[in-house]
């Protein structure tokens, strides 16, 4: 199940690194960052709760750019 | 500038304001170091911040770590050589800050003059509710609805004409600037503007699956399939960073102890401010950000002009394109067929095609479609009786007292006609009335008016080869092929044929650059996906060519591929620029601030003036003007 967010980022590289913080949350199958469109992708892993990931993904997020914002 | 950007210009000149003073006055040195402090906090709290979030969180490498550790070693250095000057920490930091908001100003205002091009999203509709106008969200209008499009709005919803006349720009979607007259009973897609007159719409689809709604999500989406050169410059952001703080360690410590074991100054000091020059010069930002905006402004240049591009990959793999597949009907031809010559008639032409029209009433089949709409009018069915249909033959009727025989070469062999058989590519009908040959019609697909020109123009654009794939038999397909001047062509195909055939493309030994395909859309959805590009022309209002296709060019001017090529060379030309001219400048301040010959204030006036021109340079893409 693939769904997008907007998210809101300040830089380019943190908004790469916040896709890479995504793709190693757990539930989570793929996810794209746009810099550009200021949205996420996240391609959620069978049986998943997008809610639930959502909330460890903002998590993994913050850390390592704590101003980041999704909005889920 | 939103609040963000406001409060950070503030804090800047707040900052500026303070270093200038402790610059200048003539203050004691303590009141000198507040005001430095002061500056240097202003400016940079949220950077120290940041710095301190992040060793908590284990991202050691991030750019606002490294800024605190230059910024902060260059104070250190200042204190323990007991100069007092700390101009240049504080200054670093503000140039640092000016030149993120500098980036951050540049690339809101490049993300809206993209996203204004793509403004094609509808803001309201109005429903007419017991004779006044309401606004409505197009989100909740029913379908089946009927809306009222007034003069100079756009059409919210796809649907038809049920009373009205106007003329409708498709300019924000196909980029064709003549508008089109619509009067009731035509079909209209959501996204167009009404020019002229009052229209009022049956809605056909919601507004989720009308053509905008569709449209947009595309674009939207576009940017989230990423290109080969955005990859590598992700990754290359991951290995850059940490790679440039080894260096800055390996600098501060190894030369000063080679110098140490030869019994030479070990010039720590030195040393360490060449390393601290290193970590001003880490942040990838100015790589990072100029490649994704490059290919975002191609993306939409691209979009102004009616092609569509499904993502950034494509864009690169159509920059590449040297073999251009087409699929005849819809491409080449027009998909419509039309009357294209009546030979050997006696009879007025007219006349002829009213009989056969006559004859053909109440077939359904696109030849009597077409015959109808040659006639011109409505036929008169009270003129036709004893109508015999010959499946895969003809049609037998009488008209007018007239037993009128209308059919293909079996058709006249087996009632026994002589007849005259036709050399031109194409369906031919021949006519016999009361068992006397009368001539024959010829109904062929229609090449569009410009396909030479634009095979031309594929050449210029760096096409190396063009084929085509086609039904007909094999004399029709060289007649086409010799008019519009194509290199090779393939005829007589069925679907499942073409597939093979291009794969047979894809595998050939020796083969360079990228293929693509163009089709309708209609039923070649398989050769589309299998190619390395599938185009689909002429995509307006079709779903399916919308789905299958990587490039879609909304209306079916054969001109737009080789612009859609233009438009992707030059934005993967501006990609590389822009890789290596920050690659090149990045690497020289490396080397120079290794060397000692550039200090950390040309070190950020570089990090910052090559984001800067790589911004502006990614802007360029968006101009597709003069291609």
């Amino acid at each position: 199940m693939k769904k997008s967010y907007k998210i809101e980022v300040d830089c380019a590289n943190c908004a790469n690194l916040m896709e890479q913080a995504a793709k190693k949350t757990p539930g989570v199958a793929d996810a794209t960052v746009s810099f550009m469109a200021l949205k996420m992708t996240v391609d959620f892993a069978e049986g998943a709760d997008p809610a639930k990931v959502m909330k460890d993904v903002l998590k993994a997020c913050r850390k390592v750019e704590p101003d980041c914002e999704i909005f889920f | 500038m939103n609040r963000k950007q406001k409060k950070m210009l503030v804090r800047i000149v707040v900052s500026a304001a303070l270093l200038l003073a402790a610059l200048l006055l003539p203050l004691p040195l303590w009141a000198r170091c507040v005001l430095y402090a002061a500056s240097y906090i202003v400016v940079g709290w949220d950077i120290l911040r940041k710095a301190a979030l992040g060793i908590g969180n284990r991202q050691m490498f991030d750019e606002n770590f490294l800024m605190a550790v230059a910024t902060l070693g260059a104070i250190a250095l200042a204190l323990y050589e007991g100069s007092g000057d700390f101009t240049e920490a504080v200054a670093v930091m503000l140039f640092y800050q000016i030149g993120e908001l500098f980036q951050n100003i540049a690339v809101g205002r490049s993300r809206r003059s993209i996203s204004a091009l793509m403004d094609i999203r509808p803001d309201y509709a109005n429903i007419e509710d017991g004779g006044a106008l309401v606004q409505v969200d197009p989100e909740e209008v029913a379908v089946g609805s009927v809306i009222v499009v007034q003069p100079g709005e756009r059409i919210p919803l796809d649907g038809f004409i049920v009373e009205g006349a106007s003329t409708v720009s498709t300019a924000a979607l196909t980029g064709e600037s003549l508008p089109r007259d619509v009067q009731a009973g035509d079909e209209v897609v959501s996204g167009c503007i009404n020019l002229t007159g009052v229209l009022r719409v049956q809605t056909t689809r919601a507004y989720g699956d009308s053509t905008v709604a569709r449209i947009l999500e595309l674009v939207e989406n576009s940017s989230s399939r990423k290109s080969r050169s955005e990859n590598f410059i992700s990754r290359f952001a991951r290995v850059y960073t940490p790679a440039v703080v080894f260096g800055a360690l390996a600098l501060a410590l190894l030369p000063p102890l080679v110098r140490l074991a030869f019994g030479m100054d070990a010039l720590w000091g030195a040393w360490c401010y060449r390393a601290l020059t290193f970590l001003v010069i880490s942040c990838p930002c100015a790589l990072v950000i100029s490649i994704p905006l490059s290919f975002f402004a191609g993306i939409g240049g691209a979009s102004r002009e009616g092609i569509l591009v499904k993502g950034s990959n494509y864009l690169e793999t159509l920059s590449q394109v040297k073999t251009v597949v087409f699929d005849k009907t819809g491409t080449i031809t027009r998909g419509v067929f039309e009357v294209s010559g009546i030979h050997h008639s006696e009879l007025p032409d007219e006349q002829l095609i009213e009989y056969a029209a006559l004859a053909e009433c109440a077939s359904s089949h696109p030849i009597s479609q077409s015959l109808r709409r040659c006639y011109g009018r409505e036929p008169d069915r009270s003129r036709v009786r004893d109508i015999e249909e010959r499946s895969g033959r003809g049609v037998l009727a009488t008209v007018d007292g007239v037993r009128v025989a209308a059919g293909n070469d079996k058709l006249m062999t087996e009632l026994g006609v002589p007849f005259t058989p036709c050399r031109s590519a194409g369906t031919v009908i021949h006519i016999a009335l009361d068992g006397e040959y009368a001539g024959h019609i010829l109904i062929s697909d229609v090449e569009k008016d410009d396909v030479r020109e634009a095979l031309t123009a594929l050449r210029a654009a760096g096409v190396t080869k063009t084929v085509m794939l086609i039904g007909d038999a094999e004399s029709a397909a060289r007649q086409v092929a010799e008019r519009v001047g194509i290199d090779e062509y393939h005829s007589g195909l069925l679907p499942a044929d073409k597939v093979a055939l291009v794969e047979q493309m894809l595998e050939a030994p020796g083969r360079s650059g990228k293929l693509a395909f163009v089709g309708d859309g209609i039923n070649d959805a398989p050769v589309l996906t299998r190619a390395d590009l599938g185009i689909a022309m002429g995509a307006l209002g079709s779903d399916a060519a919308i789905e299958a296709a990587d490039v879609v060019l909304m209306d079916d001017d054969p001109m737009k591929i080789s612009r859609a090529i233009a438009i992707a060379r030059k934005c993967l030309r501006i990609v590389y620029e822009n890789i290596v001219f920050a690659l090149a400048v990045k690497f020289g301040c490396l080397l120079l601030g290794a060397l000692g010959l550039a200090g950390m204030w040309a070190a950020i006036f570089a990090d910052v003036g090559v984001m800067v021109l790589a911004v502006l340079n990614a802007m360029r893409a968006l101009n597709t003007k003069k291609l």
